[in-house]
């Protein structure tokens, strides 16, 4: 940091100098780091530029990997079917979860925080339970089960609004909802409690400030005070309810099977797990995985940029 | 420290006159009243989890479903257990292995993580952005991305086929370091000079100063790697079946239809009631973490 303060008349050797006092000064610093960004560089940096390293080779993990240039991304996005669906339906959970997720986790967080304490304990328990319950979403299998035992069923057959029960995880029509559903039961966590930390953060003589000044109710309180005060809290919590909408996988496997009827809730995930876990094409599950690498970073970069804009 | 605590404090005295302050009684209403059927819907698929793993089979497929069991039967947990019993691993062995995962991990994270957090927070040295940028990066995309190039690394390495294979991967998660460092940076730095005035060295300043006061932090870190670790079922990382963990093996039995309706309610009750507990123990303290979760 220093170093680059001095001005640059000074030689370069002393500016290395200075550079590596600087560096000694803190050998506890780096002594204390070393092993997390090991382990950081090991399992997250490093992979992702052999991702893209990969993703230019035929791959299969016993033959050294073999260039093809960019056939991989040439038939990932021209010859392959299942792919184009798989992105489709990712972009689909993504846009709807997405947006709705955030608005439900901070609109949850934001009426909570007005309840007494203990009540609002308990609400926050409600909420966040979901999100940290393992397997807990496979109620849902039960709930959308297809033959007349399923609740849903059971319930839409008792109130005669339909006559035969209907194969809501196998139905091409539901599957889509049903993983939106379960995805957005699913969808509050960190970002939720961050909302919630937020708001009892916000510095309670601003809205006594505020009434003073004309703020009329509670609409013009949150738009005025409230959102503003709290902008850090959600841009984290919007980096972490896009990164989780695009890499839904898991709710559509183990819901509506995998592969799904007809590749409905087959999304870009389960896509490179099939290409990656279960027929070994290393190469091509690499350009899936960096396609999806641009998206996430893309959409992240995106939406962090208009929400610094807000309010400002 | 100080600052929060007036800070509640404040909050405490002004908290009546606060609630009168532009608040309609309609708005109130409807708004809690939208508080309340999206409460049910969170709460509905837990209770009946809960419910359906105390209920005989008779009761499971009545309609409507009752909410709470008439007959309260711990059958589901004694079939779980016969169909446990049949297979060739004693199931202690699966439970053995999880515990062993998620404790190692665990406690492997809160402290590297946090190792590598207080000189983040604290200290300015070169190299010092370019890592806590990465690590933010590192927050705009899921660890699904990295999966196939880490399948290469750790099987290069030789842990494939051992418990490392998930735990080293679940220690460098870059969620619970960032965390950490954004509590971290609101320890006042005058504690820190005054004991290097008294003679501490770095480490002993980090580990018995920096590390007590950021408890609300560690449990944060704890919950959000415990369900991960809790949860895992080896994936392609561990095949042997004497390794494979607890969810695996769960899994495999809740396997199949609605017959086994009970079966899963009461696998999903187990895996769900260790981090639900402990999220309701810390709850307060894990909250007060996200308080410094902010993003620039």
């Amino acid at each position: 940091m220093q170093a680059q303060l001095i001005q640059p008349t000074i030689s370069k050797k002393t500016r290395r100098d200075l550079f590596w006092r600087e560096v000694k000064k803190h050998k506890h610093s780096y002594i204390l780091m070393a092993p997390y960004v090991i382990l950081f560089m090991t399992f997250t940096v490093i992979p992702v530029f052999m991702s893209l390293g990969i993703s230019f080779t035929s791959y299969d993990l016993l033959q050294p990997p073999r260039y093809i240039g960019l056939d991989n991304y040439t038939k990932l996005l021209l010859d392959d079917d299942v792919f184009i669906i798989a992105l489709k339906n990712t972009l689909i959970l993504a846009v709807v979860t997405g947006p709705v997720s955030y608005l439900l986790a901070f609109v949850f967080a934001w009426l909570i925080n007005e309840l007494p304490p203990k009540l609002r304990a308990f609400m926050t328990l409600i909420f966040y339970a979901p999100s940290i319950s393992g397997n807990a979403f496979l109620m849902w299998l039960i709930i959308f089960s297809g033959d007349i035992h399923g609740y849903l069923n059971a319930f839409l057959l008792n109130m005669g609004i339909i006559d035969n029960p209907i194969l809501w995880l196998k139905d091409t029509n539901y599957i889509i909802w049903v993983i939106i559903i379960v995805q957005l039961w699913l969808s509050l966590g960190v970002s939720f409690l961050a909302f919630i930390a937020g708001l009892q953060s916000v510095d309670k003589t601003l809205f006594e400030a505020g009434a003073i000044d004309g703020v009329k109710n509670r609409w013009q309180e949150l738009w005025y005070i409230t959102l503003p005060s709290m902008k850090p809290q959600l841009l984290f919590g919007a980096v972490m309810q896009i990164t989780t909408s695009l890499a839904i996988a898991e709710v559509s496997m183990q819901l509506v099977g995998f592969p799904s009827v007809q590749y409905a809730g087959h999304t870009i995930v389960t896509h490179l797990i099939d290409y990656g876990s279960t027929r070994f094409e290393l190469g091509y599950a690499s350009a899936i995985a960096t396609l999806l690498f641009l998206i996430m970073m893309g959409a992240n970069l995106l939406v962090r940029n208009i929400l610094r804009k807000v309010g400002e | 420290m100080t600052n929060t605590l007036q800070r509640t404090l404040k909050n405490a005295l002004n908290f009546k006159k606060k609630r009168k302050l532009n608040r309609s009684k309609w708005g109130d209403a409807a708004l809690f009243g939208l508080l309340l059927i999206f409460g049910v819907f969170s709460a509905y698929p837990l209770i009946m989890t809960v419910s359906n793993a105390f209920k005989s089979l008779d009761e499971l497929f009545l309609f409507p479903p009752r909410l709470f069991p008439r007959n309260i039967t711990f059958d589901n947990f004694r079939d779980l257990s016969e169909l446990i019993g049949n297979s060739w691993i004693p199931f202690s062995r699966y439970f053995f292995n999880t515990i062993l995962i998620t404790l190692t991990g665990t406690v492997g994270h809160v402290l590297i993580a946090s190792m590598c957090a207080y000189p983040l927070a604290k200290y300015k040295f070169p190299g010092r952005n370019i890592i806590f940028t990465m690590v933010v990066y590192s927050l705009m995309f899921a660890p699904q991305v990295t999966a196939t190039p880490n399948y290469i690394i750790i099987s290069r390495i030789g842990l494939i086929d051992t418990p490392l294979a998930i735990i080293l991967p679940a220690i460098a998660s870059s969620l619970g370091l960032y965390l950490m460092k954004q509590f971290m940076q609101q320890i006042p730095d005058e504690l820190i000079e005054s004991a290097k005035i008294d003679g501490a060295s770095e480490y002993r300043i980090f580990f018995q100063i920096v590390m007590p006061l950021v408890k609300p932090a560690w449990l944060t870190l704890v919950i959000l790697l415990f369900q991960r670790l809790w949860t895992t079922d080896g994936g392609s990382f561990i095949f042997s079946e004497e390794l494979k963990p607890v969810s695996y093996a769960l899994r495999q039995i809740a396997q199949g239809s609605i017959e086994r309706a009970g079966t899963i309610a009461a696998v999903s009750f187990i895996m769900m009631i260790v981090p639900v507990t402990f999220f309701i123990i810390s709850q307060s303290r894990i909250v007060e973490t996200f308080s410094h979760s902010g993003m620039k």
